[in-house]
């Protein structure tokens, strides 16, 4: 490569173990990583590929399973990497234990278009300490296996299309990940995603927003897999002081055109939030910008964490 | 006339070579089109409509690759594979009705009466073709023959670059769609004070992104847009450039969409950008064509402009797809040197791409991180290109080529004093370019330079590395 610039981005287990201590105490056969594990490490990515293939959660199954319990679900969203991938790591163990019922984890990328300061700054964070796309992976494949919700990655498209997509696909089942959010990519070009997506059992969920014509939203309905996701405002990501109350007659409209779940996402913060999202009748309730903005701006890791657990439970209280 | 042997195998840009003799003709692209005169008519018939592609073949690892009578772009805003709308699903509504604005407004006569006057009156075009004397004296070998260097003088322009073609088009546009806040990105600050402009001019309320860094390297061009009553917002983030500018531009333009039109300011972006701006500056093509003909009776034989998201080039390069024996060449800002880590020479060293809502080559890492630019010329510092020069190359139709900073400063001097041109540091890269260039031309080749923009603005810059 030409380019200098993003070296530190560049290495692979040096970056890595300097990113986190979590690291330096693991067994030394532990670490896979995905251009490792070709070689050496047949057995472990066979018992990897088991443990993938005998996971039976699903964004579409938990849906389902909470509609019949009559019940809401909480999707909290963090950025990978920021502070640094061991604090991610126990993050998702948090949010998990805290009763998040899909979580959502953002790929940081350097042209963050869809999001507003909190995320971008986060994601800028990330890759200032060197994460890497095989950095991210390498954790998630630790993770899963202790978490009890389904995994939602949320990247841009580039990072995807660099690696081939259909490459992308198979390293991110096999890192145990169950569905993909992918913001810049509208539906008229998802085809060939959803097709690659859906040879590895993985669930893409697409984006309707209030500036979305009807007849274009159903389609976009009819696509999506997961759950559909509600973009709550005309806008980018961020915390908001209030939710719209077009999303009222949004979700009306959409539940009119399909059974499927359907998620609010964008500008939700506070546990009157989501409250009042519940109320409106939405299957599930996405908060971001407030979780990453804890994690992110905390003077400690340890604080950092300690907060999102309070955040988490609050929300996740209000929720019927 | 030499005008077939102009023509350089284009997988083989020429290198600067003191040979007189002329490059022998190995015709690697052919591309087939209408007799001329029926393609004459149907250029003046399709008005604004997007152009017909040329049938063009070209020679890929020895497989064809025929692209014959499809639109360009298509219906998916698709060149070849280039292009596209890879935007936030709030954003495809807007773009939708964009579309249907701009083909609409392209059948519109009343509209087309407004732009052309304006663009006459205020604009003060047409832009001349200038024969650059001394300049064709300058690359003249020892036995007298050399090429003959025309100027497309968009520089004489309003507000001193091409840029105002597409500006105040799309202000026109944003009027019929009733929207009167205008966004815009800008490097240099040309297509800012462009956009500022046309707002002043039609009283549309104005907000331009445009880097802290690039604020600073272009300070006066910041006052002027102040002055012309916009609103310059200083984007922090990445480094602080164009790429960073039209990121928050999009942000912008994603929340307030119901209310606000993005003049964007090169043929880049989602569709139908890319196809809208060139249609706005073919008028740069078309007029070379007349002038031309009216000149010496014929046409260029070969077109040279520099790119960073190819606007200009497009606009000079859009008339003479067809004609295959006109050359065209696309010059990159090759930093401090494309095997160094800066430089914005996209097409010489990047890679199939998203960036900013289009599929197009761009300068990426391993990791599919988009990699910040280096260019000394604000408006080349952008990682993207638009997605027809992306199709252009891979079809083997334009050949695109680089010069470093150094380069274009040295070119920057030599015109300034050589035509009494001060050009804009983005055109002496398309200038620099003539060095390599006109040492492998046949005597009597002609060709036009498109001088897109006025130095001024650079001069703070210039200053700071040329010993004058």
């Amino acid at each position: 490569m030409a380019f200098a610039l993003r070296a530190a981005s560049a290495g692979s287990a040096s970056s890595f173990s300097a990113a986190g201590p979590r690291r330096a105490a693991a067994p030394a056969a532990g670490r896979v990583s995905f251009r490792a594990a070709a070689a050496p490490a047949a057995a472990v990515r066979a018992a990897a590929a088991a443990a993938v293939a005998a996971d039976k959660r699903s964004i579409s199954g938990t849906f389902a399973e909470l509609r019949e319990r009559g019940k809401t679900a909480f999707v909290p969203f963090i950025t990978a990497g920021d502070p640094d991938l061991a604090t991610t790591a126990k993050a998702l163990k948090i949010l998990d234990a805290c009763g998040s019922d899909v979580i959502e984890l953002g790929v940081p990328y350097s042209d963050p278009l869809a999001d507003g300061p909190v995320i971008q700054a986060s994601a800028t964070r990330a890759l200032a300490k060197g994460t890497t796309f095989e950095d991210v992976i390498s954790m998630v494949k630790d993770v899963v296996p202790e978490l009890c919700c389904p995994l939602a990655l949320f990247t841009y498209y580039n990072p995807i299309l660099k690696r081939g997509i259909p490459n992308f696909m198979s390293t991110v089942k096999e890192a145990g990940v169950h569905g993909l959010v992918v913001p810049d990519v509208p539906l008229e070009e998802t085809d060939i995603l959803r097709s690659e997506a859906a040879k590895y059992n993985l669930e893409l969920v697409l984006l309707t927003t209030p500036t979305t014509p009807n007849e274009r939203m159903e389609k976009i309905a009819q696509a999506s897999e997961g759950f559909i996701y509600l973009v709550s405002t005309v806008g980018v990501t961020g915390t908001r002081a209030n939710v719209s109350g077009k999303v009222e007659s949004l979700l009306q409209d959409i539940k009119k055109v399909t059974e499927k779940p359907v998620a609010v996402g964008f500008g939700v913060s506070t546990p009157e939030h989501v409250k009042q999202i519940a109320g409106w009748g939405a299957d599930g309730v996405i908060v971001g910008s407030a979780m990453v903005r804890l994690l992110g701006e905390a003077a400690s890791p340890e604080e950092g964490l300690k907060r999102l657990e309070e955040l988490a439970k609050n929300l996740k209280a209000a929720l019927p | 006339m030499a005008a077939a042997a102009a023509r350089s195998p284009s997988r083989a840009p020429p290198r600067a070579s003191a040979s007189a003799a002329p490059v022998p003709s190995r015709a690697s692209v052919r591309v087939a089109s209408a007799p001329s005169g029926a393609r004459r008519a149907a250029v003046a018939a399709a008005g604004m409509q997007p152009a017909r592609a040329v049938a063009a073949e070209a020679v890929d690892n020895g497989a064809a690759v025929a692209v014959a009578g499809a639109p360009r772009p298509d219906a998916m805003g698709r060149f070849g594979r280039f292009g596209g709308k890879y935007v936030p699903e709030t954003l495809m509504h807007a773009l939708a009705e964009l579309e249907a604005a701009f083909h609409a407004l392209a059948r519109d006569d009343q509209f087309q009466k407004e732009l052309d006057g304006i663009l006459k009156d205020y604009v003060g075009r047409e832009s001349p073709l200038y024969f650059a004397e001394r300049l064709t004296e300058h690359y003249k070998r020892a036995d007298g023959t050399g090429p003959l260097i025309y100027l497309k003088r968009e520089d004489l322009n309003h507000t001193g670059a091409h840029k105002i073609n597409n500006a105040v088009a799309q202000a026109l546009l944003a009027k019929r769609l009733g929207k009167r806040r205008i966004i815009a990105e800008t490097g240099a600050g040309q297509h800012g004070v462009a956009t500022a402009t046309v707002c002043a001019r039609f009283g549309l309320q104005c907000i331009i992104y445009m880097g802290a860094q690039d604020m600073e390297r272009q300070a006066l061009n910041v006052f002027r847009m102040r002055l012309l009553g916009a609103e310059v917002r200083a984007v922090h983030s990445g480094t602080a450039t164009l790429k960073d500018a039209t990121s928050e531009a999009i942000r912008d333009w994603v929340t307030n969409v119901e209310t606000t039109h993005y003049i964007l300011g090169s043929v880049a972006g989602p569709h139908p950008y890319p196809m809208m701006v060139r249609e706005f500056h073919k008028v740069i093509g078309q007029e070379t064509r007349r002038q031309a003909m009216d000149k010496w009776g014929g046409k260029p034989d070969v077109l040279v402009a520099c790119v960073g998201g190819g606007s200009n080039a497009m606009g000079l390069f859009h008339e003479f797809v067809d004609d295959q024996d006109v050359r065209l060449i696309g010059v990159e800002a090759a930093g401090h040197g494309v095997d160094t880590d800066k430089h914005a020479a996209t097409l010489t060293k990047g890679e199939v791409g998203v960036l900013h809502g289009s599929m197009s080559y761009l300068l990426q890492d391993d990791d599919g991180q988009v990699i910040e630019p280096h260019s000394i010329s604000a408006g080349l510092d952008y990682p993207g290109v638009g997605p027809e020069h992306s199709f252009l190359k891979d079809i083997g139709r334009a050949e695109y080529d680089s010069v470093t900073d150094q380069e274009a400063l040295d070119a920057f001097k030599r015109v300034s004093r050589l035509e009494g041109i001060i050009p804009a540091l983005e055109t002496s890269h398309a200038l620099a370019y003539l060095e390599k260039l006109c040492p492998t031309l046949p005597d009597g080749v002609r060709v036009v330079v498109n001088c897109s923009g006025r130095g001024d603005k650079d001069v703070h810059t210039a200053s700071k590395y040329l010993d004058v």
